[in-house]
């Protein structure tokens, strides 16, 4: 089985044209059992938030804190949302007509895109001058929290270790997945925009060589069916018992002083409000 | 990369002779299996090894495809009837003139002999980028090689162009389309009938494909109602040589006359779009019409509102309107 398509062009090359479509159900199906797995292993497996007792006790350390602490502000929570809308109409148009529902996609497809690209440049640039920037992201200074999160899922719930600041270690990784993934599609994306019609460019595909046309249709393809699966993974987790309280929080903005301290450090996100 | 023009590549061969023996070859191979009715574009792709199927099954042989039968004032025509025989079949030519018309207007009297109704209106798209085997969308690829700057795209699509712009090569399908034609599709134990406008499918729908045939499936018969039987009907097709060739634009219309006015029509435009053009607005204008130059007029700058010519093709655009004035205005064809 090819995992990639390859055709020779009018010029003799060998170049890549598209991805095997049995990735995306790879994609879907490993998506679908990672999900099995897990909820599997949780069925079993202790729930990592603090003890109540500790819990108490950082109660009453910490008299200053509000009821209620802002975890998402609404600008955040507007942009999660309007980029989860134009992702899944990315992946449906996309997808859709592979299982067989055939309908013309590509407009919708592309325009979907646009609103995906636009969402992220302001998410960049909110992120960057609004946000605490360095929050998300993962680094060598994570290892102890890594380290520590890793013996806690292996049942050692009393294993010392940094609880994570504002965004837990699985948040800040899959953000970073996201990030590759989502920078690719995008780019690829917008390189695409000069093969079909859309009224904003003058439509010109031989603005790149065959090949790179090639590895540009691959690339989107690959970051395409990887975000099945992280799309599965991303829902699922969304939906868990242990989790609806930050699921509530990109609804609703905050979370309890409780789930506050429950769940992170507050030496590490120090600026709540 | 030149087509090699010496032997076909190699594949089984299924003759059958009745259709349940076809529709077992074509379900038992599914999407290896190719059905050939009359060959013509069979041929050229099998001979230019661009397809290369593993299992060709020929319709020939069997002889329920084939006639035309009378069906309650309108027809059902056998998939593998010769466009000869419905060139010059008294029925079709006294019901349906139009039909008869289109049928005798394709390619030559040799290839009308051997080519059927039904292979008429499957047939693959003429795009020569498309034939000589580029990777294009059509071809499974991701470019459209005559939708560019340097592009030679004279014969190619003015409306509902979706990354491809190939275009329905087919005299007939307008003509069906425009009689409101039904196709039986038989698939296995199961039959389904869809009108001849959802029979044809654009490059948006799928790009790898002009019909909405699967694989399995078998078009049987196509049932031509009555609704147009023995009224006002007009075909025309404008080609570069008049002795053989492909349409650059054709025109069907059906006319319901009440009068001198226009109670109903159809008018579908070929040649200028993946699928038959229907020309929904100008029919809708043209109820309660008289058909009159006036009326012709109007409605040729209607039909070809949305029109996106490419590099070469802007021609067909005056054609179009030139086409739908005649057709309202119901000239003698010149092709006739």
């Amino acid at each position: 089985m090819d995992l990639l398509t390859t055709a020779r062009s009018p010029w003799g090359e060998s170049i890549f044209t598209h991805i095997s479509w049995s990735l995306f159900w790879a994609s879907l199906v490993g998506g679908l059992l990672f999900l099995l797995a897990h909820g599997g292993y949780m069925l079993f497996s202790q729930h990592r938030k603090r003890p109540s007792e500790e819990v108490d006790q950082l109660e009453r350390e910490r008299t200053g804190l509000p009821a209620h602490i802002t975890r998402h502000g609404f600008v955040a929570r507007a942009f999660h949302w309007v980029m989860a809308v134009s992702m899944l109409v990315l992946l449906f148009t996309a997808f859709l007509p592979i299982v067989g529902v055939r309908f013309a996609w590509v407009q919708w497809h592309w325009m979907a895109g646009l609103l995906l690209t636009a969402s992220v440049l302001f998410h960049i640039f909110h992120a960057t001058f609004v946000l605490d920037f360095w929050s998300i992201w993962v680094g060598p200074k994570d290892i102890p929290e890594i380290k520590a999160e890793v013996m806690r899922e292996m049942g050692r719930e009393d294993y010392p270790g940094p609880r994570p600041g504002k965004y837990p270690l699985g948040n800040r990784l899959y953000h970073l997945a996201v990030m590759v993934a989502g920078l690719t599609v995008i780019g690829t994306g917008i390189m695409m925009m000069w093969r079909v019609r859309t009224g904003l460019v003058e439509r010109n595909p031989y603005i790149f060589s065959d090949i790179t046309w090639g590895l540009t249709y691959v690339g989107h393809g690959l970051m395409g069916v990887g975000f099945v699966g992280l799309v599965i993974a991303h829902i699922y987790f969304a939906l868990r018992p242990e989790k609806l309280w930050i699921t509530k929080a990109m609804i609703f903005g905050t979370i309890t002083r409780r789930e506050y301290l429950e769940n992170h450090d507050p030496d590490r996100w120090k600026n709540v409000a | 990369m030149p087509p090699i023009r010496d032997v076909m590549p190699a594949f089984e061969l299924f003759q059958p002779t009745s259709v349940t023996d076809a529709l077992g070859v074509l379900s038992r191979h599914g999407a290896d299996a190719w059905p050939m009715a009359g060959g013509n574009d069979t041929f050229d792709w099998l001979k230019d090894r661009i397809k290369k199927p593993r299992v060709v099954v020929d319709l020939s042989m069997v002889n329920e495809l084939q006639g035309v039968k009378d069906a309650g004032g309108g027809l059902e025509i056998g998939s593998t009837t010769t466009l000869t025989t419905i060139a010059n079949h008294p029925m079709v030519k006294e019901r349906f003139p139009m039909l008869a018309q289109a049928a005798l207007l394709v390619a030559s009297p040799q290839i009308r002999n051997v080519s059927t109704l039904g292979g008429n209106v499957s047939q693959d798209a003429r795009c020569w980028y498309y034939r000589a085997g580029w990777p294009c969308y059509r071809a499974g690829g991701n470019i459209c090689y005559a939708d560019t700057p340097q592009a030679i795209n004279r014969e190619h699509a003015l409306f509902d162009a979706d990354r491809c712009v190939a275009v329905s090569p087919s005299d007939t399908a307008p003509a069906l389309v425009a009689l409101d034609a039904q196709f039986v599709i038989r698939n296995g134990d199961a039959e389904r009938v869809v009108s001849a406008e959802e029979f044809f499918v654009g490059p948006g729908i799928d790009i790898t494909k002009l019909t909405s045939l699967q694989p399995g499936d078998l078009l049987t018969a196509i049932r031509i109602p009555n609704t147009f039987a023995n009224k006002a009907n007009y075909f025309e097709k404008v080609r570069d040589r008049m002795v053989w060739d492909f349409a650059l634009v054709n025109i069907a219309a059906s006319f319901d006359m009440s009068g001198t006015s226009i109670n109903d029509a159809r008018m579908v435009v070929n040649g200028v779009s993946a699928t038959p053009y229907r020309l929904n607005s100008v029919e809708a204008f043209l109820r309660g019409k008289a058909r009159d130059k006036a009326t012709a007029d109007t409605a040729a700058g209607m039909a070809v509102e949305g029109a996106v010519p490419l590099a070469h093709n802007a021609y067909k655009i005056p054609l179009m309107k030139a086409l739908v004035k005649r057709a309202i205005r119901g000239d003698a064809a010149w092709t006739s």
